[in-house]
């Protein structure tokens, strides 16, 4: 990385999440857990044309960007969607532009209705 | 999110990495003074013991929100009772959500924070809500009713909380549950 911002070291976070979603296998994986929350490796495994070890390195990924978090029930593992780094994305990037949008078009309706300032 | 059965459909599990002692995010779940500064808002009150009593009161704009909307906002929004604490490290609690009657109905919920101390002074906070019979209040925690005024859950929740310990103000300081 060339960017030498001191921001930058508060991004990686954000970059790992933003290289999980890049990739359909793995957005396809975080759709099943949406869908069915708590899955095995194995019931994950049964919905992809993957190996084992392929769908571990993804959820290794998911796991890495704290998009899928882990746990122990008896002798299984089990794996969670969670939702809060999205959550922080959105706070943190989506947001700032549709609220840009949103003023856009209520200072248009202002100007429609001749109430400018 | 479905209705099957099985503690793994009816487990909720959220992680957020915030960067602050585990003493802070401890004291920040348990502590009326901090609560009343994140998420919902409302004052936190824990007796923390096994058995000791969990209640969180409404706050007065929790109570404006629930009159604009037309329905009474009770004096304890929350209540359970402490299974297990052990600061600053884990807190198992039920937890019974008493504001909307259907809610209250669902009865208690158990509520599981884990918190462990990492490097470079980053914490990791993960919550386990087990929410078997509790099928609206699993909406309510997931945030599927954000767009009714209700909050957005736990993920709204734990950014707001990761905001306040690192910045010192939280996240959504317009928001109108957060004007306690």
């Amino acid at each position: 990385m060339t960017v030498r911002s001191p921001i930058f070291r508060f991004v990686t976070d954000d970059d790992r999440v933003f290289k999980a979603l890049a990739d359909p296998t793995r957005r396809f994986l975080l759709d099943q857990l949406f869908a069915r929350d708590g899955r095995t490796l194995t019931e994950l495994e049964s919905e992809l044309e993957m190996s084992r070890f392929g769908v571990m390195k993804h959820l290794r990924v998911l796991e890495d960007a704290g998009l899928v978090v882990t746990r122990r029930s008896g002798r299984e593992k089990l794996h969670f969607l969670n939702p809060v780094p999205i959550r922080l994305i959105h706070d943190r990037w989506i947001d700032k532009y549709t609220e840009r949008q949103v003023s856009a078009l209520a200072d248009l309706k202002h100007e429609l209705e001749g109430e400018t300032a | 999110m479905t209705t099957s059965t099985g503690t793994a459909v009816t487990t909720q599990v959220y992680r957020v990495y915030i960067k602050a002692t585990p003493q802070a995010i401890w004291d920040a779940i348990t502590k009326p003074e901090w609560t009343e500064r994140y998420g919902y808002g409302g004052l936190s009150e824990y007796d923390l013991r096994p058995g000791g009593a969990y209640r969180a009161f409404a706050s007065q704009a929790m109570k404006k929100a629930g009159a604009e909307m037309g329905f009474p906002t009770p004096d304890v929004v929350v209540d359970g009772e402490v299974i297990e604490a052990d600061p600053p490290r884990k807190l198992v609690q039920t937890w019974r959500m008493l504001m909307d009657p259907d809610t209250a109905a669902e009865g208690f919920t158990r509520l599981t924070y884990e918190i462990v101390g990492g490097k470079g002074g980053v914490t990791k906070l993960t919550v386990a809500h087990e929410v078997e019979g509790a099928p609206k209040l699993a909406v309510l925690l997931a945030g599927g009713l954000e767009e009714t005024g209700a909050g957005g859950g736990w993920s709204w929740v734990l950014s707001d909380l990761k905001s306040l310990l690192e910045t010192g103000s939280p996240m959504d300081a317009g928001n109108p549950l957060n004007q306690g």
